[in-house]
């Protein structure tokens, strides 16, 4: 039994079974290893996706449920926000070691795309599932404000 | 000789590996870690100048970074180091692994863990850290840890930049026919001003390459610097924010397989039987293997499958009878039960000792008594542990195997694999991936051993091995728990005549020379009592020391190591002292620092930049604030910390931090944009640490399974950090942890001005 599912854009044919958590399809299925394992219970936000643009945990959504629904991964994220959100990434020194850095573009990128100008209340509450064990949390916060204003300019 | 300098020296000789000091090598020089053993592999058009630099025909200058990158931007750090000296054109620039070679092998990080004071310069100090240097060359110690890599490679590669640049001169002066005195470098490029003429790197390689290494390169001054001290960005950041970059973790090798692992739930058991029937009748499912206990690890089975997920679900198939062990017996009551007697009935080692504090306490008129403790504290690396290993015992020249790993020591890692195969250590190439977080976990080579030993079940394939973060929390290296008794004498006048501190816990260095050496334990270790004893602060009358406790759970290296405890039980009784002696904290410290003026100055500026003494306004929600102050010494700079916290109104007990205000003196910095980001990297994990941080033990089974029962700092609650460097041109010391052990002390001490509540525990929690 195969499944097809819509990944970055193109049609993907997988033999994983259905309850197979779709973190695992792209890992081990699809060889994409930009999605990252953390901790399999959608507490740590390294494994975030995008499914038909909005931030999800791959590692507790299965298969079955992404039917025919667009998937985006890091390695596919494409627009305006997630240029911005690199530029400002880099220009701001954001990362260390990078293991979260997949999970955390893939939900600010989400993030900007709903909401171009969000609050720090609004950083708060989307980037809470996103754990980050070097501490780059400033740095993360100053970046979607900084990607923000590089939006705002750039209109 | 007195009984502590033999014990000095038996701990130099239990640190090298058992051997005996090995007597009548002479010193060696820095300029003979230019050059390896082997030449450096080159591709066609790639010119090697020494063990450490490689310049193709296309301009790219490749520095050899003998060091592990997991965040704390040594591949930058490095290359800029050896880059400046060179006079490259920084964009050029890039880094690579080199093979496994003695003069990679870290030096500094050993001599440091002599357990000598850092005012102590005497000629016991220099002989112990010179024969320890070489031993360890020798052994082969390549380690990324102890906050040392700067430090450790500082001249190393300056003098490989600079001899690389003498020779490319001579090679233009040569090609040119002008004197080499006449030539001057810049951006890679050789230029003759007079005659107007340049060449570039790439042009004069080959000749150059082919030079003898001048005798004394000219190293620059301080003032001629053009990278070092300046803020380079990352050179792996771009892949790191497209998901192009690759952990360990995210290894892939042609026809690559996956284990995943059910480890024996108590620390250190091991499979009795099993009874694999149903795993292997799953999808995808080759193979059930038992691995024994390994290099201080717990036994387990693990299934073999096509992909990571196959593997993962058979594995929690399997069937198993455990052999617990005897950490079976372990209980967070009974461990600290032992701690707490052992802590009364065992003197341990004295580590420092100044006057008389015994005698100055029975004295004084008036005196202050607390006791302090610690909890088992988990690494939590977001990548969990994984290896990957391909053994081919068939292969056309002998048995071989090749290793993929996220680890800060590949010399032992390649150890220990070339063990659990069956070969010699030149027979196992070893590739060390990016580490998604290292805090000290990687240090370890439990799961490099166990990956090496079920890879042997698969010859001729690749087979990743990697953990789940239930295994990894549940198998861990863990800080090891302390607790302390401090004891302060006071004159008349309010002023410390007495100071007494007396610790108990395990011994790391004792368990992980015993799993990797397989040496008895004996003798101190100076993480044990560091933090403690090795501090600026003038005591009149001192004794600093530990009693070593000998407990089944294992015990590990965590970002700081002993100063992760000890600079919140020292900071915070110096604290409390001060209030005793009715001085403000910040003024009782610096009359303690009179002769320490760097300390001093280190605290003052902290201080300053927070507004110590001047009123706080409440959070924006009309909590009171208040601030707290710690000033404490590791891995070779001075870091002070003052915190600025309230606690919510909606919840008494729930304490917030709102800034934190960090001063360092680490010698020369070489890359203040990283300086900044490892002190707020340093300060969000002593973060978690104080507030959460906490690792119970039920039956030898660690109960925090994952990140549910593991409360973590998460970016809404992160303070706002504003990091000052002390400008220096001394050279550089340790940036990847000092930024930790002063903050739980700066929050305990904030606490107290805010409450008046001592906490005197980790985590702090308020009653």
């Amino acid at each position: 039994m195969t499944t097809t599912l819509q990944v970055n854009g193109k049609p993907q044919t997988v033999a994983a079974t259905p309850d197979t958590p779709l973190l695992w399809v792209l890992r081990g299925d699809l060889q994409m290893t930009g999605t990252k394992f953390g901790c399999g219970i959608a507490l740590c936000g390294a494994c975030t996706v995008q499914i038909d643009g909005v931030a999800t945990r791959s590692c507790v959504t299965p298969l079955s449920a992404v039917g025919s629904r667009h998937v985006t991964t890091i390695d596919g994220l494409q627009g305006r926000e997630i240029t911005a959100l690199r530029d400002a990434w880099t220009e701001l020194d954001v990362v260390q070691c990078g293991y979260c850095q997949s999970g955390q573009l893939v939900s600010a990128a989400a993030l900007l795309a709903a909401t171009p100008q969000p609050s720090d209340a609004d950083i708060d509450a989307a980037m809470d599932g996103n754990l980050c064990r070097c501490g780059t949390y400033p740095r993360i916060r100053a970046g979607i404000h900084r990607a923000a204003v590089l939006l705002a300019g750039a209109s | 000789m007195s009984t502590r300098r033999k014990f000095l020296l038996g701990t130099v000789g239990v640190a090298v590996a058992g051997t005996a000091l090995v007597v009548g090598w002479g010193l060696m020089p820095v300029r003979q870690r230019l050059t390896g053993s082997q030449p450096l592999p080159a591709a066609a058009g790639q010119h090697v100048f020494n063990g450490w630099l490689k310049i193709d025909i296309d301009d790219t200058v490749t520095v050899m970074v003998p060091k592990s990158e997991m965040g704390q931007g040594v591949l930058t750090a490095l290359a800029m180091v050896l880059a400046d000296e060179l006079d490259a054109d920084w964009s050029q620039v890039r880094t690579a692994h080199p093979p496994l070679d003695a003069i990679y092998n870290n030096l500094s990080t050993v001599v440091d863990g002599l357990p000598f004071h850092p005012d102590d310069d005497g000629r016991l100090k220099r002989l112990a850290g010179t024969l320890t240097a070489k031993t360890m060359r020798e052994i082969g110690l390549q380690v990324t840890g102890g906050s040392s890599s700067l430090k450790d490679l500082w001249l190393p590669m300056r003098e490989a930049g600079a001899s690389a640049r003498a020779m490319l001169v001579v090679a233009a002066a040569q090609t040119w026919g002008v004197p080499a005195a006449e030539c001057s470098v810049a951006n890679g490029q050789v230029r003759h001003a007079a005659s107007q003429r340049g060449l570039r790197f790439g042009e004069l390689a080959e000749r150059a390459a082919r030079l003898p290494l001048p005798d004394k390169p000219v190293l620059k001054t301080a003032a001629q610097f053009t990278l070092i001290g300046q803020p380079m960005r990352r050179r792996e950041a771009a892949a790191k924010q497209d998901g192009s970059a690759v952990f360990g973790i995210d290894t892939l090798q042609p026809g690559q397989r996956y284990a995943s692992l059910l480890m024996c739930p108590t620390l250190g058991g091991q499979v009795a039987s099993f009874d694999a029937k149903a795993a292997l009748a799953m999808p995808g499912v080759l193979q059930v293997v038992a691995v024994p206990p390994l290099r201080g690890g717990t036994g387990g089975v693990a299934a073999i499958a096509g992909t990571p997920w196959q593997a993962m679900v058979a594995a929690k198939a399997v069937e198993v009878q455990w052999n617990h062990g005897p950490a079976a017996a372990l209980s967070s009551a009974g461990i600290t039960s032992q701690l707490k007697q052992q802590l009364a009935d065992d003197d341990g080692f004295a580590y420092f000792q100044h006057g008389d504090a015994a005698t100055a306490l029975k004295q004084a008129a008036r005196t202050l008594q607390a006791e302090y403790s610690a909890p088992l504290l988990t690494h939590a690396t977001l990548e969990p542990q994984n290896c990957t290993v391909l053994y081919t015992p068939d292969a056309k020249d002998g048995p071989r195997a090749t290793v993929w790993a996220p680890t800060q020591v590949p010399g032992l890692a390649r150890w220990v694999a070339a063990r659990a195969l069956g070969l010699d250590s030149d027979q196992v190439a070893m590739n060390v991936t990016l580490l998604g977080g290292g805090f000290g976990r990687r240090l370890e080579v439990d799961f490099i051993a166990q990956a090496a030993h079920i890879a042997r079940a698969l010859p001729g394939q690749p087979v990743q091995t990697f953990w789940t973060r239930e295994q990894d929390s549940t198998h861990d290296f863990y800080r090891p728990p302390c607790v302390a008794r401090y004891q302060a004498g006071f004159d008349n006048q309010g002023r410390l005549t007495a100071w007494q501190a007396h610790s108990a816990g395990p011994s790391i260095v004792q368990q992980f020379l015993g799993r990797q050496f397989g040496l008895p334990g004996a003798g101190p270790d100076k993480t044990t009592a560091e933090g403690a004893f090795d501090q600026p602060y003038e005591w009149p009358n001192a004794r600093i020391s530990h009693a070593i406790v000998a407990l089944p759970v294992p015990v590990g290296f965590w970002r700081s190591v002993g100063h992760s405890h000890h600079a919140f039980f020292k900071e915070s009784f110096v604290d409390e002292a001060a209030h005793v002696a009715g001085q403000d904290p910040l003024a009782f410290r610096l009359a303690l620092l009179q002769r320490h003026p760097r300390h001093a100055a280190v605290l003052q500026r902290a201080a300053d930049l927070a507004d110590w003494g001047q009123p706080l306004a409440p959070a924006a929600d009309g909590a009171p604030r208040a601030r707290g102050i710690a000033l404490h010494q590791s891995f070779g700079s001075i870091v002070a910390q003052v915190a600025e916290v309230s606690l919510d109104p909606a919840d008494a007990r729930r304490i917030r931090v709102h800034r934190v205000v960090v001063a360092i003196d680490c010698g020369t910095a070489v890359n203040p944009s990283h300086i900044r980001q490892q002190m707020e990297g340093g300060v969000v994990f002593g973060l978690s640490a104080a507030l959460y941080g906490e690792v119970t033990l039920a039956a030898g089974q660690v109960q925090q399974t994952n990140f549910h029962q593991q409360p973590m700092l998460r970016g809404a609650d992160c303070p706002v950090i504003e990091t000052t460097i002390l400008a220096s041109t001394a050279p550089p010391e340790g940036v990847g942890e000092p930024g930790t052990p002063p903050t739980a002390p700066a929050v305990a001490n904030a606490l107290f001005a805010l409450t008046g509540q001592r906490l005197r525990s980790l985590p702090l929690r308020l009653a």
